[in-house]
Parts: structure tokens; sequence; C-alpha cells
């Protein structure tokens, strides 16, 4: 199977466009065309031409750039469609899949059937592919790439040009220059000439098209499922239960994910009910693991909260996000190990009631704005961080500015701030703060601020900021 | 003197209020005596937010675990399961409505049975019965200095009520009581 413009019938796919159409991938400097639709092979354009050459010769080109990456991935998610046809399938090359349909052609009404139900639900998916049927693996790529028509005979091998045989560009150059430019042309020659002339490639090729060489096809391997299910004969209700039933589906998935070195971030268990309705527990856990005995006990208030109804007849663990993780060395320092661990558990515990991403913590910031000094970020999928400087006090607690009346570049001697009268007592400053003019930030439109620790007599510890451009002052934290 | 240095840092297993405009620094000075994790649990409506550039000469942030909940019922059920769970030293959680007497029972339940010390930061005169320790912390004026904070015990399970002037002590990480305020009626109340 050869997907001759894969990479742009994906993107088209996703995007219809009409008219002339290229994908472009930047190599050595210029963008170049990596794939193009039939519509702009019409207008004269071909692959590996330069983007502002094809813009000349095509006015109203599209062209998008391409991810060759993409491309690859969805090459995987065919070879998985093509195992409808047969469980052997493997990869050739970027665009193209390799299938072993012996035995299970008759299944699909014959080759041909089959080949037809091939083109068929490609073309209504929206690719085009040249298939090849051989009973080599060379032979099929040959009628592939260069057969007009689909089923091999070695008649019609014999016929193709010698690029079919999968020969590097030298060699199918240096085959022409001496006149060879058919399989059969070679097929005539002694092949001890062939070898010691061109080496041993060309004869491999040869014989692997011809079938004297054997050539295998390696299947794609599966990517390990971790889910585990279990159906009982009679419907359950109590919590108890449930938790049984979890227990022995969360020690099968737990030796799966301890033999694939891998730690369970997000598990989903659901649970089917007698009438069919199902109810899902999601469990979002702080760290990866694969221990049964700690997982279990989080999973509690998630299926206490289940509704039982007539009963539940069937359970289903999935670990729906993996992360690596593998065997740790037990410490020496074994009790700091248990308190990392005793934490983590609380930050799930306390994710299944709010939300993980609402449990977070503090990170260092390298800015000397005051409200951009720390991040706040998720504490499951961060690290604690150290490194908290400041050259300067600062307020224990920050809000958004609240005006004051004031006049000056001096803190206002009274002032009233929350309904409350306050007297300057005592007025450390200024600090000027400019604002980082590379971060459009509405909040530091006024400017530059000087900065005023005031100490009122009244005894709240103010943080005021005055600013000059825009003269006026705000109170912005608190040292309480 | 030695007063002081019974009642503060506050007693594990136990939960303490405070409130007054010192407050929070009350409960980072506690954290920073007391050591280990804490989880700070706020409501996510609160437009005022803790400082870590500000709170790391009383604790290190990194130690620092902050919930955000969506109010005050939920941030009861985080607080109990944290004191529960015995992973923290302490827990803070910032109150603005009363408790009832049986969360009050129930936070100190938790914080037996986990170890671990609660402290809820209370608006005045919202106090509940079940706590250990109730604490008004005000900072007073001091031309000289601004560390330095009246700290009043006005419940107490255990003890009498009592009153210090105290100031905080950024190198030591240490406060440090200046004197015992006289018990005299009026003499408590600071100015405000």
């Amino acid at each position: 199977m050869w997907f001759p413009r894969l990479p742009s019938e994906r993107v088209l796919r996703a995007r219809p466009v009409e008219g002339p159409f290229a994908l472009t991938l930047r190599q050595s400097n210029t963008e170049r065309i990596y794939c193009l639709n039939p519509q702009a092979e019409k207008a004269g354009l071909h692959r590996g031409m330069g983007l502002s050459d094809a813009r000349a010769f095509c006015r109203d080109l599209q062209s998008r750039p391409a991810d060759p990456e993409a491309d690859r991935r969805f090459l995987h998610v065919l070879a998985r469609w093509a195992t409808r046809y047969c469980p052997w399938v493997g990869l050739e090359g970027d665009d193209g899949l390799v299938l072993d349909i012996s035995g299970s052609a008759h299944l699909f009404g014959g080759e041909g059937a089959m080949l037809d139900d091939m083109q068929l639900r490609l073309a209504r998916a929206g690719f085009a592919v040249r298939l090849g049927l051989a009973d080599t693996r060379g032979a099929a790529w040959a009628m592939a790439h260069f057969g007009d028509g689909i089923i091999c005979s070695p008649s019609r091998l014999a016929a193709l040009p010698v690029a079919a045989l999968r020969l590097g560009g030298k060699t199918c150059i240096a085959l022409q220059r001496l006149g060879l430019r058919r399989i059969s042309d070679i097929l005539a020659l002694p092949r001890a000439t062939l070898s010691r002339r061109f080496g041993t490639d060309v004869v491999l090729r040869l014989d692997q098209a011809l079938g004297d060489q054997p050539e295998s096809i390696s299947p794609l391997s599966r990517p390990p499922h971790y889910g585990v299910r279990m159906t009982l004969p009679d419907p359950i209700g109590l919590t108890g239960d449930v938790m049984a039933g979890t227990e022995r589906l969360l020690g099968r998935l737990c030796a799966k994910l301890k033999a694939g070195d891998k730690g369970a971030r997000i598990l989903l268990l659901t649970l089917r009910r007698v009438d069919q309705a199902s109810q899902q527990v999601e469990l979002r856990l702080a760290q990866p693991l694969h221990d049964a005995a700690r997982i279990l006990p989080l999973f509690e208030r998630g299926i206490e909260g289940v509704d039982a109804g007539y009963g539940i007849d069937q359970l289903r663990l999935v670990a729906t996000r993996i992360e690596p993780l593998t065997a740790r060395q037990i410490s020496h320092s074994h009790g700091t190990d248990t308190h990392d661990d005793k934490l983590a558990d609380l930050i799930t515990r306390i994710g299944v009631r709010i939300g993980l991403e609402n449990v977070q913590r503090f990170l260092p910031a390298d800015s000397h704005i005051p409200e951009r000094g720390f991040i706040i970020s998720p504490a499951a999928y961060s690290r604690p961080q150290g490194g908290w400087v400041a050259s300067r006090p600062r307020p224990l607690r920050l809000f958004a500015p609240e005006a004051i009346t004031g006049h000056g570049p001096r803190p206002p001697a009274r002032f009233r701030w929350r309904r409350m009268a306050m007297t300057t007592g005592r007025a450390i400053g200024p600090e000027r703060i400019a604002p980082e003019w590379w971060l459009s930030d509405d909040n530091w439109r006024t400017g530059v601020r000087d900065y005023w620790q005031v100490d009122t007599k009244e005894g709240r510890r103010l943080w005021l900021f005055y600013t000059p451009q825009a003269p006026n002052w705000y109170v912005q934290g608190e040292f309480a | 003197m030695s007063a002081f240095s019974t009642l503060f840092p506050l007693r594990n297993s136990r939960t303490h209020e405070v409130c007054g405009a010192n407050a929070v620094s009350f409960a980072f000075a506690l954290a920073g005596q007391k050591g280990g994790n804490v989880m700070w649990i706020a409501e996510s409506w609160q437009g005022e937010q803790i400082n870590p550039t500000g709170f790391h000469t009383y604790m290190d942030p990194q130690n620092l675990l902050l919930a955000k909940v969506a109010d005050q019922v939920e941030g009861l059920g985080v607080a109990e399961e944290t004191l529960r769970s015995g992973a923290v030293s302490l827990m803070v959680i910032e109150l603005a409505k009363p408790l009832g007497f049986t969360a009050g029972r129930r936070l100190q339940l938790a914080a037996e049975s986990g170890g671990a010390t609660g402290l809820c930061i209370i608006p005045e005169g919202m106090g509940n019965n079940a706590a250990q320790t109730r604490w008004r912390c005000s900072s007073l004026f001091d031309p000289a200095d601004s560390t330095l904070q009246r700290w009043e015990i006005i419940k107490n399970k255990s003890g009498t009520l009592m009153a210090w002037d105290v100031r905080w002590d950024a190198q030591t990480r240490r406060i440090n009581v200046v004197s015992e305020v006289a018990q005299r009626k009026g003499s408590t109340r600071t100015p405000r």
C-alpha cells in the first residue's frame, strides 16, 4: 500500500481547500514543497521546488507548513486500521504499509475483491492509494510504485523499470547509463558481473523481488494496555464489596504497571450497573504510583459517592494516564521518604475534594514586579524549589491596589484606608519599581511606581505606592 | 517570660484561633518555629494573597502548600483531612464566617488523631468554644523599629489570660518578648 500524497491529504482531510495546495518544509534555509495535491501538480509544480518559485508559477497556490512527525503518527493510525485485513501489518518507509495477507484474502472474497475494498474505503476517506500485490514484498513494492496493474506476475515484473527494485538513485542512474532500463535487461545478465560491477545490493534486491531471498515483515508492536475488568455473576451494592472488587482489580493492574516500570497518574474506575447505566470514579494522583496498597484507600471517597442502584455487575479499571516510574532504591533515610509519600497522598485526597489543580505551591520567578515575583503552580505537577531572595522587605499579603487620597511625592500624613483613619508615623522609601515594558500589563499602565513602607501610628504597617506619571496614591500590601 | 514560652509555639494536637490585624504574621511566625510542612487553606474568591517573597523571612516557602477552596464548608473538609493525615505540622485556615461548635470540635478531634496543629484565622469576635487558645495580635507603632506587636491571649483552656509586647527577629527567626503587659482593665486593648 503506497500513499503517494499522504502528508497533504492528511492536512486536507482536516481542512479541505479548493484549488492547488502544497505543504512546505524548511530545508537548508529555503521553504521547499514537501507534498502537493493533484491540482498543484497539474499547474506544473513538483516536489522539492522552492516555495517562491512555485508561487511565481501558480499564483493561487495555498500552502501550509508540513509536520513530518504528525504524518508518521498518522501512518501508525493507518497501520492500525489496516489490521482489519490481516494481523500482520508493517510500515514501509514514510508513506507506505506492507500487509501479509496470506490466509486472510478469502475472508474478503479473494485477492481482487480485497484490493477493491481497500481502494474504496481509502478513497472514501480521501486518500489516494496505489496498491500492489505480489508473492514477495519487493515485487509488491514494485507493483505499487511502478505497476499499472495491481496483481503481479513474473512477466509484468520483468517489464518494470530498474527503479522498481528499490535501488538507490545513483545505482539506478548507473544502470540506465549502461542501457539497462528494465528488470528484464538485468535478468538477462550473468549475476557474477552484476555483483562485481554494482555490489551485492542489486542482486539482493533482485532476489528479494523474485522470491529467491526471503524478506520478512515485522509487524508493529501493540502498545500495552493498562486496563483490567471484572464481571460478577451477582450484582453487588455495598461499599465494602465494591472496595474489595477494586482491590482485586488494582492488584492486577499494579502488577502490569510494575512489569512495565510505569506508574499511574489518573485512574478511571467504571462501575456498570445491572440496568446498563454506568458510573465513573476518577482518581487523579499527586505522584505516579504502582502500589496497590497506597492507591486503594484513596479510592474510598469516590466509591462512597457512587449510586449503586439495583447493583453493580461489572467493574472496569483503566489507567488513563501513565508516567514512567522506575523502581526506587529504599534509601537509608527512610523517614523522609515515607513523609513525602504521606504528603503526596494528602494532596491526592484533597485533590479528590477540590480538584487537584487547586492544591498549589509557590515557585520563585525572576521578576522585580512584586506580584510576579512568584508563580503559583499545581503542587501535583511541580517540585518544590528553593532560592527565595528579596533584597528589600516585602509585605506578607498582597492585594489589588486600593486608591487613597494623597498629594505629592511624599506619603500623606493622614489618609483613610478601608474606612479607617490612618496617621503616618514613619515612612521608609521610596523604592522605585519600573514596569516590565516587554510585557504589557494593564495594572502597570500608570508607569513607574515609588513604593513606601509606611508604619501608621494606629499600628498597621502598609505598603503604599505613588505613581509619579499619573499622580495618585495606592495601598498594595500589608506587612502584618 | 516563661509563661510565654509554655504557650508559644502553640500546643500540638490542638486547634487554636487567632484574630486581629497581625494574625497572618502570627501564623507565619508559628510556622517558622514549628518547621515542617504547612497547609494554608484560603477561599479562592479572596483578593488578598499571601506573598512568598514577603514571608520567606519567616519560613521556607517550599514547605507551604496552598489549597484554594470554593467556600468555607469545603475548606473545613480539607482542613479536617489535612489534620487527620499527619503529613503536615501546621494547618492554617482563613475563616470568614463563625464556626459552629460541631465543626470546631471536629477540627479538634482531627488534630488530636493526626498529631498536627490547627490554626484558624478568624474575624474579630467570631471565636469558637472548641479552640484550645485564642489570640489577638496587633502591631504597635514604634518610631525606631517596625516589628513591635502586641500579642494577647484572650482565651485559654488551661491557663490564664495574658498579653505580651513582642518583636520579630528576622535574623534568628524568633519571637522575642519585650515586656509583659500589665493586667489592668483597659490596658490590654490596643489603640485602634
